[in-house]
């Protein structure tokens, strides 16, 4: 095998360095998924947002991918993934650029080449920033969000990969479990949703009352078939990025636990609807969907199979009346990027540290300093995301402003912004 | 001539089709023209439910069928639109509109005919 050759670069380490084909075909098989779990999110909220915004709601999941893309190269792998400063950051120049990772170098003890890995989280880091723009839909300048989400990748979502999922980050030596991003994902996201939809203000038709509906829920409907499928490759994939390496069976409870929590997530979210206004909807579905699979990301991995039955009912309720609320407390999270990843990411956190049975049992176990844990992970992800947002959104603030003008927002953003139209009437 | 234009609902057009059919095809001379359009009157839009949150759209979606006639067809094509139209039993807010208006002149494009021969 390759085992001889691949050690001549540092940073390899355990005794497993031969290439695993299983676990890289899943891993390029994972890091693929996820990235199409980026267009499904376009699809998704393209779709939830008025005709005349549809082509810049549908940009910032997309543009997520190029600066994404290039930061997580350049500087984002480094920072989250290199040798630890303090557990709080990493760092390694080899990595900046990825110019020392040399393309047989294998990642720790996994069998999995090293640029695998980099992508696989790569994707995972597109998509995190890409999240928080359903909050701020149809009324943000574009180079705004721009820079809001090169320095948010930067110094919020980075060294908090680093905190939870880098060997030696603090929270991940402490035993906080996050299988797949409950805490690094989706409460960062959610939580800085919720900052970043406060700073930049509620839509101007959100104030006045005026009646918005979206402009195609047959697109949201497709985007949340495809992130439904594209998380099998973000929790299931994560088994091998994070587990032991024989992380075969950990793949498939992960894989087992997101498919029962998306469906019974999808199930009371509709019964609710049912119950409430007579009428189960499909934005209601989709919802309960997404509110299924955010809350079942750090668990995937750590819990049984009928407890995700619980972790998805539960995150449905949840997220169903904190989505209610935005209207009680004024603020315009315009397509519940809080009140679905925010919010979800909270149940499913706290609920790992209930149900989890591998590694550590959790409270159900008797275990209760686990769920403490767990509480603490998403205290530190609030309160580090909510304040970081709040730095980053009023800077860009300062040198950009955040909003468009109202007549841009009056207009819609697509031909000010864009110079385009997502939609032409046929006449020639 | 008379240029008649009637809003009606969507779901009343197959309805209005058949009876105008029933009246018009003499001489084969039923033509019709029909546009989806948005509008309201005393009736308001059907409430959605948007996550949750019910949401009065401010417009209806209605469907506007036109229809040129000669004078003879008038009132029975009125007659026929209100037939299809009328929501069973005495009719619901919302049933839409007949306006009939003078027609100046009808030119057939492919004959150059005029007049109620190339109506």
């Amino acid at each position: 095998m390759l085992g001889s050759t691949i050690l001549q670069l540092g940073s390899v380490i355990g005794a497993a360095n031969d290439v695993d084909s299983g676990s890289t075909a899943w891993m390029l098989t994972s890091s693929a998924l996820v990235l199409l779990m980026v267009p499904g999110l376009a699809l998704f909220y393209g779709g939830m947002v008025r005709s005349r915004s549809v082509l810049t709601t549908m940009m910032h999941s997309f543009v997520a991918m190029a600066i994404i893309g290039v930061q997580w190269v350049l500087v984002g792998y480094c920072l989250a993934f290199g040798k630890t400063v303090g557990g709080f950051f990493g760092f390694d120049p080899a990595y900046i650029g990825l110019a020392g990772i040399a393309h047989t170098q294998m990642y720790a003890d996994k069998g999995v080449p090293e640029l695998v890995f980099v992508m696989f989280q790569g994707k995972f880091a597109i998509i995190t920033p890409a999240l928080i723009s359903g909050a701020i839909a149809e009324r943000m300048r574009f180079r705004s969000y721009v820079l809001f989400i090169v320095l948010w990748a930067t110094f919020i979502y980075c060294p908090l990969a680093h905190w939870v999922w880098a060997s030696d980050g603090w929270l991940f030596k402490w035993g906080v479990l996050d299988f797949a991003g409950g805490t690094v994902v989706h409460i960062s996201a959610g939580v800085s949703a919720l900052v970043l939809a406060i700073l930049v203000g509620a839509r101007r038709d959100w104030t006045r009352g005026t009646a918005m509906l979206p402009n195609n829920l047959t697109m949201t409907l497709t985007g949340v078939g495809l992130l439904w499928f594209g998380w099998f490759g973000f929790n299931a994939g994560s088994a091998v990025a994070a587990e032991s390496p024989v992380a075969g069976p950990v793949a498939g409870l992960a894989f087992a636990t997101t498919q029962t929590a998306a469906a019974s997530a999808a199930l009371v979210w509709i019964v609710i609807e049912r119950l409430r206004h007579g009428k189960a909807t499909t934005l209601g579905m989709a919802s309960g969907i997404v509110a299924g699979l955010v809350a079942i990301t750090p668990a995937a991995g750590h819990v049984l199979p009928i407890n995700a039955l619980f972790i998805g009912a539960a995150a449905s309720v949840a997220c169903f009346f904190a989505v209610q609320m935005k209207n009680k407390l004024g603020y315009d999270d315009s397509l519940d990027a809080f009140g679905v990843h925010g919010v979800g990411g909270i149940v499913g956190a706290l609920l790992t540290g209930v149900f989890a049975f591998t590694p550590v049992v959790g409270a159900l176990g008797g275990n209760f300093g686990q769920l403490g844990k767990q509480a603490v992970a998403v205290v530190v992800a609030i309160v580090f995301a909510g304040v970081g947002t709040l730095v980053i959104a009023l800077f860009v603030k300062k040198l950009f402003g955040l909003r468009v003008p109202d007549q841009h927002e009056r207009d819609g953003l697509d031909l000010a912004i864009h110079g385009e139209r997502g939609y032409h009437h046929d006449l020639g | 001539m008379k240029l008649i234009i009637a809003i009606i609902r969507p779901e009343r057009l197959d309805a209005v089709q058949e009876e105008l059919r029933a009246v018009l095809d003499e001489q084969d001379n039923y033509r019709i023209t029909v546009d989806p359009v948005q509008g309201h009157g005393r009736q308001h839009g059907d409430v959605e439910y948007v996550r949750g949150q019910p949401v009065q759209p401010r417009l209806v979606q209605k469907v506007r069928v036109m229809v040129a006639v000669n004078d003879p067809y008038v009132d029975r094509s009125i007659e026929a639109i209100i037939e299809g139209a009328r929501t069973a039993g005495d009719g619901a807010v919302g049933d839409g509109k007949i306006m009939v208006m003078p027609l100046e002149e009808v030119i057939r494009i492919r004959t150059g005919e005029r007049g109620s021969k190339a109506i």
